[in-house]
């Protein structure tokens, strides 16, 4: 019996070892095809110029237009979608306090649009952007990816705003505060090492994601002007240079590859730095 | 300009306003007819309770009789739990502050809380003390300075933490946690002190020392303790209130309620407490 015990922690040990170094090698594998086809392609060129006349068919220029591109777009719809995002956090921590059903229900909902494919969200954005009369542009695209993270913002902020003890409210109350100051100097300050991890990892999919602004963002080898124009983004110039017929080209995909893991692993690094920072006050 | 009378340490034994003898009388908290009420039940059923000034009163009960509710009807902390449906009449110095909306942070600063488990800001130490008086309007980094100084000081916590007042509140152990909860809404010049069972989470020797703190301070301020320890309502009540299923069961003084309890269930309280 005893040594069943012993060859049963030891399995459940393995297996969970295994599990464990396997997913560290896969991001290891992952990282290393991506680098090592892409930074041959890769130079100050690249990242600092736009791409010029038949850039497509090995011609000369950078993805200057992507990178930026992409900045816009993401910039653009993490904004939209804090916008949306916070206060519906706080409609559903705050009002529907004593309606827990409906609470529930609305949380139930943001988590299945959280697992909808964003190819569906390009589509409904296509549909969107066809009924409100625009065509592909940065702020169809903007539109479209702030739909498809404002889920993931409304959930992130709504589970930091579950961990802030109401003790910790009525601390600030019972010292004077009212409401606002309540909100603006003890909850913002508690949850703001997750609202910061929040808003990073929303940008960071946001910046990330190719199906749903497949349809809406458009493509341009110039960065766009104004919010009418359409936009070229890092997925995109990945998928486009991805399908040449041209070795040099699907090496400059995997260069744009490495420029965008680059900014993920950025966004990732800060969030974890930021929030660390921001939450040496956190009270447990 | 905003006049704020400093104290030091020193000064801080002498009382803060007069009170004449006839104010002395009146009790500082009176509570009439108040309900409290969820979907589910009554939590508290038309409780009547007078709170003498300058005294200690002890909350005594059992788990669930009401008393916390109580306390945070008195400053109104109730309007958190929206499931909360608060009737009657809770006078503060002879103002309704169930009645009240725009007044209601300069009342809620009339009475200092200490909950449980201390629950300090989530800033440095310094600002947890500032916090309440730049509520209050003060803008004077020397008055702010002065004043957290001397309520640190008041509080015992001065010498374990004058060197690190930039440091996060939650880097201090659970003990001077709740004192510095304690420094911080006296910082605010109370005149009441509301103790949620302020020592239930602390070591007995900062539980001795929050207990020392309340028998110094009871000579400025109304203190109403929440407490489960008898020893602890022995130690300290000037008046003591038995809470049974949200109603007053008895109230009166210490030696009374504790050693000659009138009613079967207090004494059966009594009996088991021990």
């Amino acid at each position: 019996m005893r040594t069943w015990k012993v060859w049963e922690q030891r399995l459940v040990k393995g297996i969970s070892f295994l599990a464990a170094y396997s997913v560290i090698f896969i991001l290891l594998f992952l990282l290393f095809v991506v680098f090592s086809k892409g930074l041959k392609a890769l130079s100050w060129g690249t990242v600092f110029s736009l791409p010029k006349g038949g850039y497509y068919f090995g011609g000369e220029g950078g993805i200057l237009n992507a990178i930026v591109g992409s900045f816009y777009l993401s910039v653009g719809a993490t904004v939209l979608a804090v916008i949306i995002g916070v206060p519906a956090a706080l409609f559903i921590n705050v009002q529907l306090i004593r309606l827990k059903r409906t609470q529930n229900t609305i949380r139930y909902l943001l988590d299945a649009l959280w697992g909808i494919p964003s190819i569906v969200y390009g589509a409904f954005g296509f549909a969107l952007m066809l009924l409100l009369g625009l065509h592909a542009s940065l702020l169809a695209g903007i539109i479209t990816v702030a739909l498809l993270i404002t889920p993931i913002l409304v959930r992130a902020f709504d589970e930091v705003l579950k961990t802030i003890p109401v003790e910790l409210q009525e601390a600030s109350f019972s010292l004077g505060s009212t409401k606002t100051e309540t909100a603006l100097r003890v909850i913002f300050k508690q949850g703001l090492a997750g609202f910061i991890t929040a808003l990073l990892l929303a940008f960071g999919r946001g910046i990330g994601d190719a199906a749903s602004v497949l349809f809406t963002a458009g493509y341009t080898d110039n960065i766009p002007v104004t919010l009418d124009e359409p936009v070229a983004t890092l997925p995109l110039s990945i998928f486009f240079q991805l399908s040449s017929p041209i070795e040099e080209v699907r090496e400059r995909a995997y260069a744009a590859a490495v420029v965008l893991t680059f900014f993920i692993l950025l966004i990732s690094v800060s969030a974890r730095f930021l929030s660390k920072r921001y939450a040496k006050n956190i009270i447990k | 300009m905003i006049t704020y009378p400093v104290f030091s340490y020193q000064k801080a034994k002498k009382p803060q306003r007069m009170v004449n003898h006839q104010e002395k009388q009146t009790p500082i908290i009176e509570v009439k007819g108040l309900n409290v009420r969820t979907r589910e039940g009554e939590i508290l059923k038309n409780i009547n309770l007078q709170i003498p000034r300058n005294k200690i009163v002890v909350l005594l009960g059992p788990s669930g009789c009401g008393k916390t509710t109580l306390l945070k009807s008195l400053n109104r902390l109730t309007d958190l739990h929206k499931e909360l449906q608060v009737s009657g009449e809770v006078l503060i110095d002879g103002v309704d502050i169930l009645k009240v909306s725009r007044d209601l942070p300069i009342m809620r600063q009339k009475m200092g809380l200490l909950s449980q488990r201390p629950f300090p800001l989530p800033v440095s130490i310094y600002r947890n003390v500032a916090y309440g008086l730049k509520l209050k309007g003060i803008r004077s980094k020397d008055l702010i300075a002065h004043s957290v100084e001397s309520n640190l000081k008041r509080v015992g916590l001065w010498d374990e933490v004058k060197n690190r007042l930039n440091s996060p509140a939650n880097s201090l152990s659970i003990g001077q946690q709740q004192r510095l909860c304690l420094a911080r809404g006296l910082a605010v010049k109370p005149a009441i002190i509301l103790a949620d069972e302020p020592t239930s989470a602390l070591d007995p020797i900062s539980t001795k020392i929050i207990e020392n703190l309340f028998k110094e301070l009871k000579e400025h301020y109304t203190i109403i303790l929440v407490t489960h320890v008898l020893r602890q309502a022995v130690r300290l009540a000037d008046h003591v209130v038995f809470m049974y299923y949200g109603d007053i069961i008895e109230q009166g003084h210490p030696d009374d309620i504790l050693k000659r309890p009138q009613t079967e269930v207090l004494k059966k309280y009594l009996v088991d407490g021990n």
